[in-house]
């Protein structure tokens, strides 16, 4: 809770700020908050405080608030002259993003179903206009439209998800709904079925899976590079753990039920997001579809429920989340030299700039997951997982899709160090290198030693 | 011990800075060797948990069979720094360094006791090749390396699959070799595991009829990226095949093993069919050494004593060998600016002393007695013969296929009349002759006195035979 009020009191301190023209002061104020989140998140820690039934900060809760203050915070140093560039009311991003983040940190600690519904909301309000803020420019526009009518799909699915189970158990509480299931194993409310199928699919298109997918592409290559980041890797481990939080937790008992369709989803999901990303020409949509195929892999811990299927996910958002901010942290300064984001602008990157090229390089190989990355262990985590429950086939055509993984993420690598290309060199400002390499440093941190994180939750 | 070898070779810095560390990692592993006891016993075990959770822990050791693969990367990494001394490459310390990240990648997987290690250092010396052959290699480069590295990454994947496979069905979890080693499997299980090994394993060696990435990496990779390669990475294969594969699955092995021998035996023939009508002198060396890892292959999968010993020499032998004869060919090639035989001829007359190298590393790998291939091939053919006659005769004809093009590569490169082209050419020096004098060297003297290396991996080599064939029996 305090964690909720120090971030909602920093937006609407940053807020008064921009309107008294206290420019210099946004980022501090906003980085001195989300410090005194982090502060809370620790002193929290093991207290597993519960506030009336409707959000509970247990491990779970406080890891996944962790872990997306702290990518937050990272793409806040990023907004370095990002924004300057063509608005006047910065603070404005600041407030809508510490807004978008407030709803996230209850998506990651609901136990009531009504908190679940409200805090998706109040992200994905500050996301519709986030992603519509650059107001002249046309991608921009249509990022926002998109984003919000398929948004407000799916959240007419979540809620009518909601509905149904409420009118199956009579109650949101997750805890009364997981008591409903154990008791009436064998008697479940048919109206129970579809409500857990229409949840699924509101969750799957938050998080971006396949065949809910459509809206991702164009969303994240519309809207500003810095928001596309914060939506690529922040809001997606909230939907996961708000995923988590219901399919692994309340609705736990039912999983013959919905394992199969959503091992449907999974397939579905790596397929398109790799091959897609295949043909992709701009380094952007290849991100989002990489992302896409990331979310196949994550929902892998949902395919097999064991003891660690929460810290697996945990593990393999904290990869894919410092990797990402990484490459779209590159990509922001390439294209403010090179003017576009296709794959083209990297070439002959590395001669001139071998340092940003070898922590992009680092980046995508945690992406693509080789040994000693990050990402590394978070596939081996998932694959591990999956196979306890002997589904070799699906872990076999996970690797296969892993393949085809390797072959776009080093299409950058390869573009960076082996074509000619315009040898621009790149400004690279203090927070950026800042960012980058300790990014670059967890990356390979986690990859050698994730002892560290393996048991948190 | 070996942490303070691995940490040595991370060392950043140009040739120089690399040739030492080579050196000392070499001096280091001479001090090994003295204090190696040559029985069946694993020694300088290094065990410290590293992910507890998980049951990985960084265990590595050395027995003989690894020995001789410690001695032949550390022998044969300074040789290739070395040989490097006379190119102008771009950025040389990344260069090194990659050299270097390399050889302590694969110090790692020869030396691992931990199945998750072992798979580590398998990737983590991929990856530097991958960028050596992509950064300073030739024109196709790109694409070729991206087929190159598409494939091994395919197999070891598998190879993953059946790591974790293994881990579930080790009931004390964790990674440990003398675990897996223990773990009783039934027959279907086996095979699997057999399949995912063996798949990984054949691509890096590689077996017919995984070998379609080698010739173009090795065509198109810098010099040093194919001795590294073609001396010390495929190497990893036949290692992973004794340490792992026949341990671990002896029933998955002795169902299948004589496919993977067919395998093998075809990609001898087939491989020296093709170097036959090769006109390109680097190419023609990439096919003939198909040719001879399918024999080491073979020998391997014949499981006994004389094939597997066969096998360890052969596979110092022809780490030498060929690291000789690329580098050979580097030098000519570094002189006229072309691999292609029909340009070339009568060198020797230019160059007196390079005719002679070449010629001793040449007879060493055509197996004249003498020579370090010969005890090796004698071996191997002995070996393959007891399991099967017919396998034994078409392995055989490497032998002779191999004389013959080799032969006729040396005839028309170094003999025959002088042209335009080759009027040129000078002599070796230098740096060139300290690299080919060490080889023809170790050529001679492992040829003459193999005893050494061959007690080195006895009592290793035997008690792996039994340990499979004991195992084997219980199974059964």
């Amino acid at each position: 809770m305090n964690i909720i009020i120090t971030i909602t009191v920093t937006a609407l301190v940053v807020l008064y700020a921009g309107l008294f023209k206290a420019k210099k002061a946004l980022l501090p104020i906003t980085l001195l908050g989300l410090l005194t989140s982090l502060a809370f998140v620790a002193t929290g820690w093991n207290a597993d405080h519960s506030y009336y039934g409707m959000m509970q900060m247990d491990n779970f809760a406080l890891a996944f608030t962790g872990i997306t203050v702290f990518g937050t915070l990272l793409i806040f140093l990023l907004t370095q002259n990002y924004f300057a560039a063509d608005s006047e009311n910065i603070a404005e991003y600041f407030t809508l993003i510490l807004f978008a983040l407030t709803g996230i940190v209850i998506m990651v600690s609901y136990t009531n179903m009504s908190m679940l519904f409200i805090g998706v909301e109040i992200m994905s309000v500050s996301l519709y206009i986030l992603a519509g803020i650059r107001k002249s420019n046309f991608a921009s526009n249509e990022a926002s439209l998109k984003y919000f009518l398929m948004g407000a799909f799916s959240t007419g699915f979540l809620l009518f998800g909601i509905t149904l189970i409420y009118g199956a158990t009579g109650s949101f509480d997750l805890g009364v709904i997981n008591q409903y299931l154990v008791t009436n194993y064998k008697s479940i409310s048919p109206m129970f079925y579809p409500g857990i199928i229409l949840l699924m699919v509101g969750l799957c298109f938050k998080i971006g899976a396949a065949p809910f997918h459509f809206w991702t592409p164009d969303v994240y290559e519309g809207a500003p590079t810095l928001i596309t980041t914060f939506m690529s890797t922040i809001v997606k481990t909230a939907g996961f753990a708000a995923f988590l939080r219901l399919f692994a937790g309340t609705f736990a008992p039912l999983h013959d039920f919905w394992m199969p369709p959503l091992m449907a989803i999974v397939c579905l999901t790596l397929l398109i997001g790799n091959v897609t990303a295949l043909f992709q020409k701009n380094f952007k949509r290849m991100l989002a579809y990489s992302s896409i195929s990331h979310a196949g892999y994550l929902l892998f811990s949902l395919i097999a429920l064991t003891a660690n299927s929460a810290n697996n996910v945990l593990v393999y958002a904290a990869a894919y989340t410092f990797a990402t901010i990484i490459a779209f942290a590159v990509l922001i300064l390439v294209k403010q030299k090179t003017g576009n984001d296709n794959f083209d602008s990297f070439n002959g990157l590395a001669k001139r700039n071998p340092f940003t090229a070898l922590i992009l390089t680092i980046a995508m190989l945690s992406l693509a997951g080789i040994p000693l990355t990050a990402g590394f262990i978070g596939k081996y985590l998932m694959f591990l997982n999956v196979m306890k429950e002997y589904q070799v086939y699906l872990v076999a055509f996970a690797i296969l899709n892993a393949l085809v993984g390797f072959y776009y993420y080093f299409r950058v690598i390869v573009a960076m160090y082996f074509k000619e290309g315009s040898e621009t060199e790149l400004q690279t400002p203090f927070q950026y290198q800042l960012v980058l390499v300790f990014s670059a440093l967890i990356t390979i941190f986690l990859g050698v030693y994730p002892a560290v994180i393996l048991n948190l939750i | 011990m070996l942490g303070a070898l691995v940490t040595a070779f991370t060392g950043n810095g140009a040739k120089h800075v690399a040739l030492v560390n080579a050196i000392v990692s070499l001096a280091l592993a001479l001090v090994m060797v003295c204090n190696f006891i040559p029985d069946a016993s694993t020694q300088f075990v290094v065990n410290c948990p590293w992910i507890k959770d998980l049951g990985i822990s960084f265990h590595a050791g050395v027995d003989g069979i690894s020995m001789i693969m410690i001695l032949l990367t550390n022998a044969l990494v300074p040789l290739i720094i070395l040989s490097a001394y006379q190119h102008q490459y771009k950025n040389a310390n990344a260069f090194f360094a990659l050299i270097l990240f390399m050889q302590s990648g694969l110090l790692v997987v020869f030396t691992a006791m931990d199945a998750f290690l072992f798979y580590i250092g398998w990737e983590a010396a991929l990856i530097p090749i991958y960028f050596i052959c992509a950064i300073w290699g030739g024109k196709n480069r790109i694409k070729v390396n991206m087929k190159f590295f598409v494939y091994t990454i395919a197999g070891s994947l598998f190879m993953l699959l059946g790591i974790i496979y293994l881990y579930l069905q080790n009931p004390s979890n964790n990674f440990d070799i003398q675990a897996f080693y223990s773990l009783s499997l039934d027959s279907t299980q086996q095979a699997w595991i057999f399949w995912a090994f063996f798949i990984a394993f054949a691509i890096k060696m590689p077996i017919f009829p995984f070998h379609t990435w080698q010739p173009d990496t090795y065509t198109e990779a810098p010099t040093q990226g194919t001795m590294l390669l073609s001396g010390i990475m495929l190497k990893m294969g036949i290692y992973g095949v004794i340490r792992w594969l026949l341990p671990i699955v002896p029933a998955g092995v002795q169902q299948w093993g004589h496919v993977a021998i067919i395998l093998s035996i075809i990609g001898v023939v087939y491989a020296s069919l093709i170097a036959f009508t090769q006109k390109d002198a680097k190419r023609l060396v990439a096919y003939s050494s198909i040719g001879h890892v399918g024999l080491i292959a073979a020998g391997i999968f014949a499981l006994n004593v004389q094939g597997m010993q066969g096998a360890m020499i052969q596979m110092l032998s022809h780490g030498i060998n060929v690291v000789g004869l690329f580098f050979v060919l580097d030098i000519i090639a570094g002189r006229m600016g072309t691999y292609k035989i029909a340009e070339l001829g009568g060198i020797a007359k230019q160059a007196p002393k390079l005719a002679i190298a070449f010629l001793i590393i040449l007879l060493g790998t055509v197996a004249l007695p003498g020579t370090n291939g010969f005890i090796g091939e004698f071996l191997l053919l002995i070996g393959i013969y007891q399991y099967s006659l017919w396998a034994a005769i078409f392995a055989g004809l490497t032998i002779i296929f191999g004389a013959v093009y080799m032969f006729r590569m040396y005839q028309n490169i170094m003999l025959g009349k002088t042209n335009e082209l080759t009027i040129g050419f000078t002599d070796i020096k230098g740096s060139e002759q300290v690299v080919l004098y060490v080889i023809c060297a170790l050529v001679i003297v492992l040829g003459v006195y193999p005893k050494p290396i061959l007690q080195l991996s006895e009592a290793s080599v035997q008690h792996l035979i039994e340990q499979v064939t004991q195992k084997l029996t219980s199974v059964n």
